[in-house]
């Protein structure tokens, strides 16, 4: 038994490649995840093990305001406490350093150098002793000069002697570059990381705010002292308002906000995995089917000669195994080589500098690759080994043409099965679960796809013979299209596997455009302001501007009123919560959709905030209440509630907000946003190039029209859509292989027809065209379902997130359309191997009677 | 009723305008070297235009084998066909095709029909191909002969054998090509059934003048030709006019005598 399926898999070895390929692509993704996550883990352990050498231990203040995201940045230690250190028995060296990061560099080109997401750090000169090498110049010793790492330099453009613009707390300051320098181990930069390096005085007034202050005190033990010991001693001696920390703490916190960075990497390339293995199933699942109808006079005759129905399940499962088997090992082997790859990517692409001593291939690897790979094969394989199993003894004897088995079993499993995966996705986006919102809606997707799937079937029929009446007009179009509706489980299946890539892909689309066309109304329908300030969202630190603008604009003629905007993490109350600083919330209410419910809005006085209805609820608040506040300077300050106001959308001011004067306590005391109301008349673009001109020396923000403000807020859409687009060239790839099997197949099951069609007088040309409608009716079939469903899923979101601020809800018809024409294009391309083959039939082998 | 035997190749006057299809001494020999098998060995032989000619022979004699030949279906390795006034041998595939399509109708022994077509879908095949329109009159009297009026509708799984040989029949009909070649046309029907179908071969070359070329090995079906050609061993033997069935058989019994089966392997 063994034996006779072993030599059947050799014999039709090609279409159980093709099947394969989707297991090998799943199976590849979850590898490759696993091998770059421990190969760029290895390598920045072995990075920081060396940024940390001099490092014994460190002493660092405690964030005033925690929680938020700029966390230790606003953390400082006062110089006095280096003596206190110094004290301590066992310290043999103790250094205040300035490392924080928000040091922005204007490169040659006039624009900020950016990272795509490490740090841009501003330090103080501490000298070339712990891991700096100065490269070419000398080191900053005057308050107008500074030296950048290699990277940094390669990436602005910039040499010794040029004059470089910094942007830091304060607003552009010009700087000579007098040096270049790079890091033990001959790094350009640890991790991707730029650093502008100040002498300590104004390093301390730029990035901390003040002189006098530290972001922490590096400690060296003295000979025999272990830092553990000394770690102990230094906390009981300086108490707990410092954190004190050894090297290898630090080493390790370091390595644990890498990997989280990380984990989106991961994420993105497991959810590539899902996918392909996803609609890989439906792939197997439709190889192995037909292969089992196909071979049903032989099934029979095994039945018929004494194999047992567990014989027929175990031939074809034994099949799936060794396909598993083969396909996890060759994906396997692609993954390594996609992490190893991406590795190389990250090192060099995305200039991290890292150290790649060797490619990690962890067991966890391995071990999941053939889980994986198997398990999907093998339940894949499920359904054909049972139908295999059933077929009678007596069907080696008689003709069976294929019945068509009634649909409605399937239809009524299609129908359970969706609603089961609805109702998990109606409780995930209710917000219900909890802790299993995530699973919950995962969950929900696939299994409403596993059941719209089998509910494809049963709307194949009479989409693909509507469909097909486009191609009707010729005979060859009219045969693809009859051949299409033929086997709608076939067809249904094959566009399945489309429709559920088109359908993630659709429905996350549906949710950006809605999302941005929610953005539009309100903005366009509640926002007058005339012309903003601001910049694009996204990055390490938020886009800010020199303050000194906005009086400046208020100067120029036309400008009516200007109101800035300045935004903080701030403790309120003992909890971080957002707040923002309006220099004139009296104007900012005629501009922006805000009401009071309570209070007044019209006058904020220094010691008071106004906060929005939500909130107010939910603390009990209300006009004449106070709260504590504790910004990111300063102690903590009682402030009293001037004014409840209602913004009932999504616009980013909710929550609290305080006078002008709040913003010099602010870690960042420059504005990010900017609202003009010009007078009645005044002429738009003359004031435009007026503020163009004042922001010369704030390249981060732009000043526009609400048109442009609307444009420059959803770019930050266009990371996830280019992500979307790899997958949607996964899911076309998978998609392709999908229709080249079962038309491949299919052809192969219609051999004696083509030879008949041929011996009539079917031209080589009419016979290709045949199976090019029969292709591309599939897979716009599935193009036309993926795009429904997905659809129909992000209008689902859209419309639980109302709440959140999606008043609309917008379809990208554009984009549909072109998945559309796309859909048409990879039909045509799929069907050109099969149809070469049709076109090949030799006309007397097909006709020839056994 | 007469016996002769064939006389040298190219004997018979080229007489054109009565010829549907020739072989001149047509060749065919199958693989290389030692599995060298000849299926056909020196056939002459016209097909005479509005005549019902059966061509017989025991299994393996080589009768497919030429039937394939002059349809065009398969290449000769020596030789010539010609159908109508066109010399089939050296045809591109493209001209074949289009030969096929417009001046040869074929009915085989079994798999005739297109599963997913109806009845008169499949009739009409041919000629959608074709980008002809059929004629109507011409259409409803095809129907009429082969007498499926109340089943034009149905698809093929829905027709019983003989039904579907009988559309088979229709399809080759109503193109009205120069010759229908037909391969064993009644070998999987019952004998009423054949019987049928070989009665509306014979009527529609009696009243429509349509050559119709068929391969049997059943004497009785050869019986309704006009013209039986005998093959053996990949030559042709005998030939019987206006045959009756035990003449048929009895020319058969005389070549059993002879050497009989699979081609002898020719040297090189
Ligand atoms: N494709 C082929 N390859 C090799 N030998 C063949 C092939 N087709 C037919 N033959 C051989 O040619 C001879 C004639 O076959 P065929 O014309 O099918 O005989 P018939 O139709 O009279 O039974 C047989 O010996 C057969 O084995
Ligand atoms: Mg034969």
């Amino acid at each position: 038994m063994l034996r006779a399926t072993l030599k059947s898999l050799r014999s039709r070895k090609l279409r159980l490649v093709l099947s394969g390929i989707a297991v090998v692509l799943g199976v590849m993704f979850v590898s490759g995840a696993f091998v770059l996550t421990s190969t760029l883990g290895a390598s920045f352990d072995s990075l920081s093990a060396s940024v940390y050498a001099g490092t014994d231990v460190a002493v660092s203040g405690k964030a005033p305001v925690s929680g938020g995201e700029p966390d230790e940045n606003s953390a400082t230690v006062p110089a006095e406490l280096i003596g206190d250190v110094r004290a301590v028995s066992g310290v043999e060296k103790a250094t205040g350093v300035v490392s924080v990061s928000g040091a922005r560099v204007i490169g040659a080109d006039g624009k900020v150098v950016t990272t795509s997401g490490p740090a841009r750090l501003g330090t103080s000169w501490t000298g070339t002793a712990d891991h700096r090498r100065l490269r070419t110049g000398r080191e900053p010793r005057a308050a107008d000069e500074i030296a950048v790492n290699a990277s940094l330099a390669a990436a602005a453009g910039i040499e010794v002697g040029d004059r470089v613009g910094v942007l830091t707390l304060q607003p552009k300051k010009t700087f000579t570059l007098v040096g270049v320098f790079g890091y033990s181990g001959d790094r350009d930069t640890v991790g991707g990381a730029q650093e502008v390096s100040f002498i300590e005085p104004v390093a301390q007034e730029l990035m901390l705010g003040r002189t006098g202050v530290y972001s922490a005190v590096v400690v060296e033990a003295a000979p025999g002292v272990a830092p553990e010991v000394l770690r102990d001693r230094l906390s009981a001696a300086l108490g707990d308002t410092y954190d004190v920390k050894t090297g290898r703490q630090l080493q390790d916190a370091a390595a644990e906000v890498f990997r989280e960075a990380l984990s989106f990497f991961n994420n993105v390339l497991l959810g590539f995995a899902g996918v392909a293995l996803f609609v890989g199933t439906f792939l197997i699942l439709n190889t192995f089917s037909i292969l089992v109808a196909q071979r049903v006079k032989e099934l029979a005759l095994m039945r018929a000669i004494g194999a047992s129905r567990w014989q027929m399940i175990g031939s074809v499962l034994v099949e799936a195994l060794v396909i598993g088997i083969v396909a996890s090992a060759l994906g396997l082997g692609a993954g390594i080589g996609v992490g190893a790859l991406l590795a190389y990517v990250f090192r060099h692409v995305g200039n991290t500098d890292l150290p790649m001593e060797s490619i990690e291939i962890p067991a966890s690897a391995v071990v999941s690759a053939f889980a994986v790979g198997t398990l999907v094969t093998l339940v894949a394989a499920l359904l054909p080994a049972v139908r295999a199993a059933r077929v009678p003894p007596v069907a080696a004897l008689r003709e069976v043409a294929a019945p068509d088995r009634p649909l409605t079993r399937l239809t009524v499993a299609g129908v359970l099965i969706t609603a089961i995966g609805g109702a998990a996705l109606g409780l995930g986006l209710a917000g219900q679960g909890g802790a299993a919102t995530m699973p919950l809606l995962l969950g929900g997707v696939l299994v409403s796809f596993t059941g719209i799937a089998l509910l494809t079937p049963m709307i194949a029929r009479p989409v693909v013979s509507v469909l097909g009446l486009l191609f009707s007009r010729s005979v060859p179009g009219r045969l693809g299209r009859l051949n299409s509706a033929r086997n709608p489980r076939r067809t249904a299946i094959t566009a399945a596997a489309l429709m559920v890539g088109l359908a993630l892909i659709t429905g996350v689309h549906v949710v950006l455009e809605s999302a941005t066309a929610s953005f539009t109304t309100m903005v366009d329908t509640r926002v007058k302001a005339d012309l903003i300030i601001s910049g694009a969202p996204g990055g390490d630190s938020a886009p800010t501007f020199d303050p000194a603008v906005l009086g400046r604009a208020r100067q120029i003629g036309g400008v009516r009123e200007v109101v800035g905007e300045y935004g903080d993490i701030a403790m309120i109350n003992g909890r971080p919560n957002r707040v923002t600083a309006v220099t004139d919330l009296a104007a900012m209410t005629r501009m922006l959709p805000l009401r009071a419910t309570e209070g007044t809005l019209a006058t904020l006085p220094a010691g008071h905030l106004a906060v929005d209805a939500k909130r107010a609820t939910e603390l009990g608040l209300h006009a004449g209440s106070t709260v504590r506040v504790r910004l990111a300077r300063g102690g903590v300050r009682t402030m009293t509630v001037a004014g409840v106001y209602t913004d009932d959308d999504v616009y980013r001011v909710g929550g609290w907000i305080l006078p002008a004067e709040a913003a010099h306590d602010f870690r960042v005391a420059q504005p990010s946003f900017g609202y003009l109301r010009l007078a009645d008349g005044a002429d738009v673009s003359e004031v435009r190039k007026q503020i163009d001109a004042l922001l010369a020396d704030s390249p981060e923000v732009t000043v526009g029209d609400r048109g442009a403000f609307i444009a420059q807020q959803s770019s930050q859409f266009d990371t996830i859509l280019a992500m979307i687009q790899l997958l949607l060239a996964l899911a076309i790839l998978i998609a392709v292989l999908g229709i080249v099997n079962t038309l491949a197949l299919s052809v192969l099951e219609r051999t004696r027809e083509l030879g008949l069609l041929r011996a009539i007088g079917l031209r080589r040309s009419q016979a290709m065209l045949m199976i090019a409608v029969e292709a591309v009716v599939i897979s716009v079939f599935g193009a036309l379902l993926g795009l429904a469903v997905g659809s129909g899923l992000g209008a689902t979101v859209v419309r639980a997130l109302r709440k959140e601020g999606f008043t609309d809800v917008a379809l990208p018809w554009e984009r549909m359309g072109t998945y559309l024409v796309l859909a048409v294009i990879v039909g045509a391309f799929a069907a050109t191997l099969p149809a070469i083959r049709a076109a090949r039939v030799d006309v007397l082998h097909a006709i020839a009677h056994e | 009723m007469q016996t002769t035997t064939t006389g040298p190749p190219g004997a018979e006057a080229r007489q054109d305008a009565t010829v549907a299809a020739r072989a001149v001494d047509v060749w065919k020999v199958y693989g290389s070297g030692e599995a060298q098998v000849a299926a056909l060995r020196g056939v002459s032989v016209d097909l005479g235009r509005g005549r019902f000619t059966a061509i017989m022979g025991p299994s393996g004699s080589g009768k497919s084998t030429l039937m394939h030949c002059l349809a065009g279906l398969d290449t000769v390795t020596r030789g010539e066909v010609h159908i109508g006034d066109v010399l089939v041998t050296g045809l591109g595939d493209a001209k074949l095709t289009r030969l096929r399509r417009d001046q040869v109708g074929f009915i085989f022994q079994q798999f005739n029909l297109l599963p997913s077509l109806t009845a008169q879908e499949n009739i009409l095949l041919p000629l959608s191909i074709a980008g002809r329109k059929p004629d109507r009159d011409w259409f409803a009297q095809v129907i009429e002969i082969v007498g499926l009026g109340d089943r034009l509708s149905h698809r093929p799984s829905q027709l019983s054998g003989g039904q579907q040989q009988r559309v088979a029949c229709a399809r080759a009909l109503v193109a009205r090509p120069n010759v229908i070649f037909a391969d064993e046309p009644t070998g999987n029907l019952d004998s009423r059934s054949g019987a049928e179908v070989l009665g509306f071969l014979r009527r529609s070359v009696r009243d429509y003048g349509q050559t119709i070329v068929m391969v049997t090995h059943d004497p009785n079906a050869a019986s309704y030709a006009d013209r039986v050609v005998f093959l053996a061993d990949g030559e042709v033997r005998a030939e019987l006019h206006a045959p009756t069935a035990d003449a048929v058989l009895d020319t058969m019994g005389r070549l059993d005598t002879g050497p009989v089966g699979a081609g002898r392997t020719v040297g090189a």
